[in-house]
């Protein structure tokens, strides 16, 4: 991590979508009176992703704005957290996890591969197709090494493999999230070694997991939805 | 009552303080950075830490309530050891850290020999580094003509950020970024536009924001330390003044939880080099349409002449903004003996009458009683302008009750840092909350202590007597007025003005006031025109007549003159002022006037030797006593006798037909308001900021 700053050439002013103005007025209504500043992170982050990932100066005004908050707090807030981008950001942005079990695991050649199909770190490719950095652990340790695209994990790659997503993203072509060298999601490499027997999943009448609120749509969680 | 043993001696302390303020009362210093006791907690720079006996780490003694303590499992208090082992190497391991990235600049860091940081890392610091990594370096950053930046020496202790959002009311300041990266700035890095802005340099503990107009100016045990009272404001701030030879080099605030707290103004405390400029320095007289230099006895001839040939009738005195009470009654005793009524010290066309009593005039709620109150109307008042201390304890009692003080304001839409109610702009308004019919009038009514703030801009017009009654009469009708609580309360903006109304320097039979005066001039019945320092008048008005301006600044008042006598700014006399509470203090004088000028007063009492009618004192002390013997207050120094308030009611009584004008401004510009602060280059710098961001569109930095 280094000094952050707002990127220098910005947008002339940012609103949020119809869509994310109705959503963003849900989400402020959570909180109580006077506490809409509450809101803050799950608005920058709309806005984020409006924008084609990464938070402008305009957009930081607007939420300020919005939320009732003198700029310099939401400043505080925008610079803080990492997830938050504050200079563009390629159409596919590529997050190689560098913490320990991921870097004994190969994330250096991650990083290689990046900086052979994509270029040097925290700069836009040529194509304004894709850009990468590097970020602390993204909790995937068991698949290590991993990637984030966009809002994906592609896990358990290699440099090669790494390469491959990145060549078929740039044409266009899906590519499965998930581990990439065949392993069912955590399991064992070697496969599933408990809870195998498939008769205790048959009369799965819980209905939908606690939490899922029935709105998100999965594609939109894809790569390149934005 | 939380019974603590500290150090191995047990005491019984206040519910609700921290470890590091009761230690503090039993005389234990206990370091620290981020802790303020006026500022929220913040419990970042962990320099406060101590052992507590059974706690399995160090306590951050700033942010522990003596209530959240347990007894030792015999029942013995909470014991708290601060000179232990392990509070020694907690604070010497905080220190280590602080100065790893901390520069070794102390040598050219105008913090040195006041810096919390150099003193405790003497007292408490470890005694060697041995961290030999490369310190980090932070840009500068800008923060405006006053506040010079030094970043990398910056702790993080977030002092500046709360102190701008908590009590200066503008959350401009922030701690952007994170850990090693954390850097104070303000949104984009405009300057910050606040007048109370300064005061982040005396809270700053290292040498990160330091003062730009005093840099490299003085090393702090060069400067001989003054006690005084600033008179930029009508509030009497409890000021220092640091100088050195001739000079005045800065001047700080002190202490006084009475009036200012620990904060002054901006203009207060950066008025300074305007002590150097456009300064009189000797007598001239106006010879063939010119001024030239010449002796006192020359001037004073000249003066005698005039005013002999002249007679006392035509003969008028007017004092400004920054008299002192002394020269004030000097001037009022010798127009007397010269039986001229034709004297006011409003200059600003207020219509207070001291004839009505004490309580008509004065901030009777006074300054800290604003921390009682429950309901503020403010009418034709910038409080943020005339008296930005002043406004942050409206602020700070605002914040006191979590935002429900319900404050309205008749006049002029102003930005009060604190949201208030805007009932309307003009004298209608303030007469139907008069009568009852309006909603506010209920809100204070309901108040148990509510207060009636009257500003210049009410007070200081054609009708402003019409205005005051009606506000008295707002005052007994909403029940402001008790036997414990008055909350009529007059703001004034002058620094002399209370003084001068204590002393009657009011018209007297058949006298003539300010704006008659200068009409009178206008129109060739009035010769000769004495200006005891007021300056606020518009010259081209006053015609023919023969001027005599005797004062501090070459200004307005000098340009015009005829006769120029040099007097003493603020710094360089004893002169009493007395605040807009009521409450008498002294300036002391820290350096001698410049060149020929004199104490003021004793300008005066030549002149009175030359016309032949000399003052009866030889001494200040003779001049105080007989002034003190016309205004006993003024006796009380710095302490506030409580005004009797049966004249307000008195004055509610009276009919009133105030006009329809809006209020107005008080001030076209605050820090271009006196003729120090017009001499001052610091003051036309921020006058320009302020000009500035008044143009700014909002994206700009």
């Amino acid at each position: 991590m280094s000094v952050r700053r707002l990127a220098v050439e910005q947008p002339e002013g940012f609103v949020f979508t119809p869509e994310n103005l109705k959503w963003a007025q849900a989400v402020i209504e959570k909180y109580p009176e006077g506490r809409q500043a509450s809101a803050v992170i799950s608005l920058l982050w709309r806005a984020q992703e409006q924008n084609g990932g990464w938070v402008s100066e305009p957009a930081l005004r607007y939420i300020a704005e919005m939320l009732d908050m003198a700029y310099i707090r939401v400043y505080e807030v925008v610079t803080f957290y990492t997830m938050f981008n504050l200079e563009p950001v390629g159409r596919y942005y590529v997050q190689i996890c560098g913490t320990t079990p991921c870097m004994l695991n190969g994330s250096e050649d991650l990083k290689e591969a990046c900086r052979k199909h994509i270029g040097p770190k925290d700069t836009v490719s040529d194509d304004g197709m894709f850009s990468w950095t590097e970020v602390e652990c993204l909790g995937a340790c068991v698949n290590a090494p991993m990637a984030q695209i966009n809002k994906y994990y592609y896990e358990d790659l290699t440099e090669d493999l790494l390469g491959e997503i990145i060549e078929k993203l740039r044409k266009g072509e899906s590519v499965a999230p998930g581990p990439q060298d065949g392993r069912q999601g955590c399991a064992p490499k070697s496969g599933p070694n408990t809870l195998i027997d498939s008769a205790i999943y048959n009369s799965d009448d819980s209905g939908p997991e606690p939490g899922y609120a029935g709105t998100s749509d999965p594609k939109s969680k894809m790569p390149g939805a934005y | 009552m939380p019974k603590l043993i500290i150090d191995g001696n047990e005491h019984d302390f206040p519910d609700g303080i921290t470890l590091i303020q009761a230690c503090g009362l039993v005389g234990v210093e206990i370091p620290r950075f981020c802790f303020h006791e006026r500022l929220s907690i913040a419990g970042n720079c962990r320099m406060c830490l101590v052992e507590v006996v059974g706690m399995p780490k160090p306590i951050a003694s700033c942010a522990m309530s003596v209530n959240d303590l347990r007894p030792g499992p015999d029942g013995t208090p909470p014991t708290i050891n601060t000179k232990s082992e392990t509070t020694r190497r907690a604070q010497e391991g905080t220190m280590e850290f602080l100065l790893v990235n901390h520069p070794l600049d102390c040598p050219i860091c105008d913090q040195g020999g006041e810096c919390d940081l150099q003193d405790q890392a003497m007292a408490y610091g470890f005694n060697a580094g041995r961290f030999k990594d490369n310190k980090r370096a932070v840009e500068d950053k800008y923060l405006g003509p006053l506040i010079k930046t030094s970043m990398t020496r910056c702790i993080h202790c977030t002092r500046c950020v709360r102190f701008m959002t908590e009590v200066a009311g503008v959350p401009e300041l922030g701690l952007i970024g994170r850990g090693e990266d954390a850097e104070i700035t303000t949104y984009l890095e405009h300057g910050i536009h606040s007048n109370l802005s300064a005061n982040i340099v005396d809270l700053c503990p290292v040498g990160a924001l330091t003062s730009k107009p005093y840099a490299f100016q003085a090393r702090p045990w060069e400067l001989a330390k003054t006690p005084s009272i600033d008179v930029m404001d009508a509030v009497g701030s409890s000021i220092r003044v640091d100088s050195r030879g001739k000079e005045v080099l800065r001047i700080l605030p002190r202490i006084n939880d009475a009036v200012n707290e620990e904060w002054i103004s901006d203009k207060a405390r950066h008025v300074w080099d305007g002590l150097r400029t456009q300064r009189l320095d000797r007598p001239y007289l106006r010879k063939d349409g010119k001024l030239a230099p010449c002796t006192w006895d020359e001037a004073f001839a000249a003066i005698a002449n005039r005013i002999k040939s002249a007679g006392a009738e035509k003969f008028g005195t007017i004092a400004g903004d920054l008299a002192a009470a002394e020269e004030m009654f000097a001037l009022k005793t010798l127009a007397d003996e010269l039986g001229s009524p034709n004297i006011d010290c409003r200059q600003d066309g207020s219509k207070f009458d001291p004839t009505l009593g004490r309580a008509t005039y004065l901030f009777n709620a006074t300054i800290g009683g604003i921390e009682d109150a429950d309901a503020v109307l403010l009418v034709g008042c910038d409080p943020r302008v005339e008296a930005p201390v002043l406004n942050s304890r409206i602020l700070k009692r605002w914040k006191q009750l979590s935002g429900k003080l319900p404050v309205g304001l008749v006049g002029a839409d102003v930005d009060l840092t604190y949201p208030y109610q805007r009932l309307g702009a003009g004298p209608e308004t303030l007469l139907e909350i008069a009568k009852g019919g309006h909603d506010f009038a209920k809100t204070l009514k309901d108040a148990k202590k509510p207060m009636v703030i009257l500003g210049p801009a009410a007070c200081a017009r054609s009708d402003g007597y019409d205005i005051l009654t009606v506000g008295a009469k707002i005052a007994t009708e909403i029940g402001a007025i008790t036997d414990e609580w008055n909350g009529f309360s007059v703001l004034h903006a002058a620094a002399g003005r209370v003084a001068g109304l204590d002393l009657g320097l009011v018209p007297g039979d058949k006298g003539l006031g300010t704006a008659d005066m200068i009409a009178a001039a206008g129109k060739g019945d009035l010769e000769v025109l004495y200006l005891l320092g007021a300056d606020e008048i518009d010259m081209s008005d006053v015609g023919k007549a023969f001027v005599i301006y005797q004062g501090s600044h070459g200004d307005k008042g000098a340009n015009r003159a005829d006769v120029i006598l040099p007097g003493a700014a603020y710094t360089e006399k004893e002169g009493t002022y007395v605040n807009t509470e009521g409450r008498a203090q002294m300036t002391a004088r820290a350096i001698f006037p410049p060149g020929e000028a004199r104490e003021d007063w004793t300008i005066l009492k030549h002149l009175s030797n030359a016309l032949g009618k000399p003052l009866p004192f030889e001494t200040l002390q003779e001049l105080r006593s007989k002034m003190y013997a016309a205004a006993p207050q003024l006796a009380q120094l710095d302490a506030l006798e409580k005004a009797d308030p049966s004249p307000i009611a008195k004055l509610a009584s009276h009919a009133a037909k105030p006009g329809s004008d809006p209020f107005g401004l008080s001030m076209d510009d605050y820090y271009l308001s006196n003729p120090i602060a017009r001499a001052s280059a610091i003051m036309a710098s921020l006058s320009a900021m302020l000009a500035d961001a008044g143009k700014a569109t909002g994206t700009d930095g």
